[in-house]
């Protein structure tokens, strides 16, 4: 029997614990064996990622125009099977989930800084937010939502704190760029302390938008 | 006053906070700030908070600093304004207050626009090796109302209270907060909520006032009591926690 590429790449999604990346999926039908029945998974050896890809978008549309009770997802850098908010009352009754705590606005401020200006050291952090970081630096390490991903070469060696996988997750992003203000506020660090160099000697208070001040910084390098 | 127990509340928010409420409160122009009106207004605050011996950051301190230098500087004429060596000619004292506010508010933006998307994710289930429970340790955060719409209402009422007649300056009884704690739930016994300001009806002095709100703060903190606000700026509800 010839099956579709489009049912396997959904029962493999169905099945799985957490996001599945293209790349994964492409792996998984080149590695895949039936050893009884060797031509079933044969003509799949080869399928490119970017087949992969195209039919994760087509298997999307076609679980949405079909009103299945489920859907798949990009989010966390991959693709997950997930239930519609519709359900979600009788969802939360089988799993008698304890309903995570929301975060506290303090929490979602320092985690927007975090995730936009990655990495960051908790002394750039607090200048932004005006005051110390520490008690919500220590709840949001604990909830596996941000991660220390090095160190500054700065005097002091201060640690560098990025975002997790766990915090795509959480919020259902695809990746970094989803987030909210993305475009405007992701900046790298070193391109920011070019542009504020640049921005003193304007004379009217402006927004310093993230394009500008990426721009400048690259004309500045050549 | 002498406290029972300190009422240890840490305002996770800080100045910038502060301010970012005032502006919306005030309703003026973040990139025109009315410095007089604003500092006034950020000092009355900063007294109100010390009053209730919260914990106030260092930095509401040195930006009530920051806020009286801008302010004397704007008092000077124009040609006069700039001395700072630091900053090019014809430069505005709160560009860099405002530079920074504008900042920080995009980052509150996309926070609150993150909250929106934590909401919309609780609804939606994926199968799971192992049931993530992700259980907040420790704090309670000050959820649905902030912590300035609170002081911002305990000024209403000691404002309103102070007009009375019968108002007392200097207490005739001692209240302590744990009295007041008792008291409070004493009255929501057989209801579920009530409005801020009848949490203070009986309140005849200011420092019974006081504890009053400190006894609240303490209830919130413990959470066995929530509060909700309507309207920006709307009347406050205290509501029972079952």
């Amino acid at each position: 029997m010839q099956l579709e590429l489009k049912k396997i790449v959904e029962a493999l999604l169905f099945a799985a614990e957490r996001p599945l990346t293209t790349k994964e999926v492409r792996q998984i039908l080149a590695e895949a064996t039936d050893e009884e029945n060797p031509g079933v998974t044969e003509p799949f050896r080869n399928v490119r990622e970017a087949q992969v890809a195209a039919t994760l978008e087509e298997l999307k549309v076609e679980l949405d125009t079909e009103q299945h009770s489920y859907q798949v997802v990009e989010i966390a850098g991959g693709w997950r099977m997930v239930s519609r908010a519709e359900y979600a009352p009788w969802l939360k009754k089988l799993l008698d989930e304890a309903r995570p705590h929301r975060l506290s606005q303090p929490s979602l401020e320092t985690l927007s800084i975090i995730a936009l200006r990655q990495p960051i050291s908790r002394a750039d952090i607090a200048a932004i937010r005006g005051v110390e970081v520490d008690g919500v630096i220590k709840t949001l390490l604990e909830r596996d939502l941000i991660t220390i991903v090095g160190r500054s070469d700065v005097p002091g060696k201060p640690l560098l704190y990025g975002t997790t996988q766990r915090f795509l997750e959480h919020f259902g992003l695809r990746s970094v760029d989803d987030m909210p203000k993305a475009a405007e506020l992701r900046v790298q660090a070193a391109a920011l302390k070019t542009a504020e160099g640049e921005t003193q000697h304007s004379n009217t208070p402006s927004p310093q938008s993230a394009d500008e001040g990426q721009a400048t910084a690259a004309s500045q390098q050549d | 006053m002498e406290a029972d127990y300190r009422v240890k509340l840490e305002v996770f928010e800080g100045p910038l906070d502060l301010l970012l409420y005032l502006i919306k409160k005030e309703e003026v122009d973040i990139y025109d700030i009315p410095i007089e009106n604003i500092t006034n207004q950020y000092m009355e605050y900063l007294t109100i908070m010390q009053m209730l011996n919260l914990e106030v950051a260092g930095e509401f301190l040195v930006m009530a600093a920051t806020l009286m230098y801008i302010k004397s500087r704007m008092l000077l004429p124009a040609d006069q304004q700039v001395t700072d060596t630091e900053e090019e000619g014809g430069e505005d004292p709160r560009w860099e207050l405002i530079r920074q506010l504008v900042e920080y508010k995009k980052f509150k933006d996309a926070a609150l626009q993150l909250s929106r998307r934590e909401e919309e994710q609780s609804n939606i289930f994926a199968r799971r090796g192992d049931v993530g429970i992700e259980v907040e340790a420790g704090r309670a955060p000050l959820a649905e109302v902030s912590i300035f719409d609170l002081i911002n209402a305990f000024s209403d009422v000691l404002k309103k209270a102070s007009a009375r007649d019968d108002f007392h300056e200097i207490a005739e009884e001692k209240f302590t907060v744990s009295d007041k704690i008792e008291e409070i739930l004493y009255t929501l016994r057989n209801r579920t909520e009530m409005l801020f300001s009848e949490v203070f009806a009986q309140a005849s002095s200011r420092t019974e006032i006081v504890v009053t709100f400190l006894a609240l703060l303490e209830l919130i903190r413990l959470k066995r009591l929530k509060v909700r606000q309507d309207q920006a700026f709307g009347e406050i509800h205290v509501i029972k926690v079952t």
